[in-house]
């Protein structure tokens, strides 16, 4: 596929070929920024953020990523400072930023936002979040930290912890790794277990799925364990979010049971799911995630704007 | 019972083989019933080798587009479309769901950008039985109650 002028919406999108060699061209940036400091691959090129509801942390790595490529960055970070406040239509504000930049990363509250501006814009967009549908940078950087913890990611034990109902990043995620030769533990109070259909498109794949509310009793089997936040703005019925809030708390003494070689990851920002004394142990992986965020995204906006 | 006789019509459309008590919907559906259409003739619970008992609308003075043949294979995939011209049947088709269902149905997500910003609705058929579509934008799925609600 041409990755020239893509536009990055949907982890649909990608073929098992598209991620891998993605992950590939990422690996090879890190590397190079390891040894040079900074690139300039993307000299004279502009980012556009487009962050009509905050989210800074994703926000400062796609400008970091720029940055380190190259190149330079326009944008706001809240929708109240634009003229969309004065009711100008997604499709008009994305029409005149493009004007201004080479490439488009959007976030928006609405389902499906990145999707309809990446059908305005002639130049590639990324979506960085549109509402409770999608996110798949964060899913590719999951995916690369990983492949850079591990060598590989076929063959692997993994476990997803938490809200597997409404969790957006989770569902991605296992989509994703049905492209892999995994094993899966899905892991969850009874009231958040992850989606049926979802489930059954894993299975149809050929992966290995194993359902249980059992954290402990799954540690054992674990090559790594993803864990994500209960977010009680999910919940349609605060009721329901008070019953499962808390569920699980990942410390040093759940993880005694665990292999030498588990890795804990967690797509961040964290409440109390996992104890800060778990962040010094040989298991925690969970800021590397975040520094994965920056390859990832330089490869993204290198291969979209066609300078890699 | 003999086969219920309908009156012949001129010219115009005569959808056949609609499932037993879908008929009004696919009235509704279609508009066909609003003042400045054509006679229309609703025939409900008739005789039918196929399906038992089946459902026909006959509408005067109207050929159905291809969209509007699409709406209806949303709700009565079993019909049959006759388009009528000088009392005889000139073109006959069946009603088919396509792979993409555009501009017709409505997005159930109230949070979807299609029911925000102008566009054009877009829809992939997952699976016809049972009937299961995808929205292009905002990815989530609505199965049949769904969508005859938003249709
Ligand atoms: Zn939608």
């Amino acid at each position: 596929m041409e990755w020239k002028g893509r536009d990055v919406i949907s982890i649909r999108d990608f073929s098992k070929e598209d991620i891998e060699f993605l992950l590939k061209v990422a690996e090879r940036l890190e590397a190079e920024l390891n040894e040079k400091g900074s690139l300039d691959y993307a000299k004279g090129k502009i980012l556009a953020t487009l962050f009509f509801e905050p989210s800074t942390r994703t926000r400062l790595s796609f400008e970091s990523a720029m940055h380190r490529l190259g190149g330079s960055v326009i944008g706001f970070s809240s929708a109240s400072s634009t003229s969309v406040k004065k009711g100008e239509s997604l499709a008009d504000t994305i029409k005149t930023v493009e004007q201004y930049s080479d490439v488009i990363v959007i976030r928006h509250s609405m389902e499906g936002a990145a999707r309809l501006a990446a059908e305005v814009a002639e130049i590639p967009v990324i979506n960085a979040g549109d509402g409770s549908n999608q996110h798949p940078t964060q899913t590719l950087l999951d995916l690369y930290t990983i492949k850079r913890a591990f060598g590989k990611i076929d063959g692997l034990t993994i476990g997803l912890l938490g809200d597997l109902k409404y969790g957006r990043t989770v569902h991605s995620l296992a989509e994703a790794l049905a492209f892999y030769n995994v094993e899966l533990y899905l892991i969850s109070p009874e009231l958040l277990r992850m989606p049926k259909h979802i489930i059954e498109e894993l299975q149809e794949k050929g992966v290995k799925v194993h359902e249980t509310s059992d954290l402990e009793g799954a540690i054992p089997e674990l090559d790594v364990l993803y864990v994500t936040r209960i977010q009680r703005e999910r919940f349609p019925d605060e009721q329901e979010y008070l019953k499962v809030k808390g569920s699980y708390q990942v410390n040093c003494e759940v993880l005694k049971n665990a292999k030498e070689t588990l890795k804990v990851m967690h797509p961040l920002p964290r409440v109390d799911e996992i104890h800060p004394e778990v962040d010094k142990s040989k298991h925690a992986l969970y800021f590397r995630q975040v520094f994965s965020g920056v390859p990832v995204r330089m490869a993204l906006l290198g291969l979209t704007l066609g300078v890699l | 019972m003999a086969e219920l006789k309908v009156t012949a019509i001129k010219e115009g459309t005569v959808i056949d083989h609609i499932p037993a008590g879908k008929g009004l919907k696919v009235i509704e559906i279609l508009r066909l019933n609003r003042p400045n259409g054509g006679a229309l003739l609703l025939a409900s619970n008739v005789n039918s080798k196929k399906l038992g008992r089946k459902d026909i609308v006959k509408v005067e003075g109207r050929f159905l587009s291809e969209e509007e043949v699409n709406k209806i294979a949303l709700i009565a995939p079993t019909a049959t479309v006759n388009i009528v011209r000088n009392y005889k049947v000139s073109e006959k088709f069946k009603v088919e769901i396509p792979d993409e269902i555009t501009g017709i149905l409505r997005c159930a997500n109230p949070n979807c950008v299609s029911n925000h910003e102008y566009t054009v609705s877009k829809f992939y058929v997952v699976s016809r039985e049972p009937l299961k579509v995808r929205c292009h934008y905002c990815e989530r799925t609505m199965e049949e109650e769904d969508i005859l609600r938003n249709l």
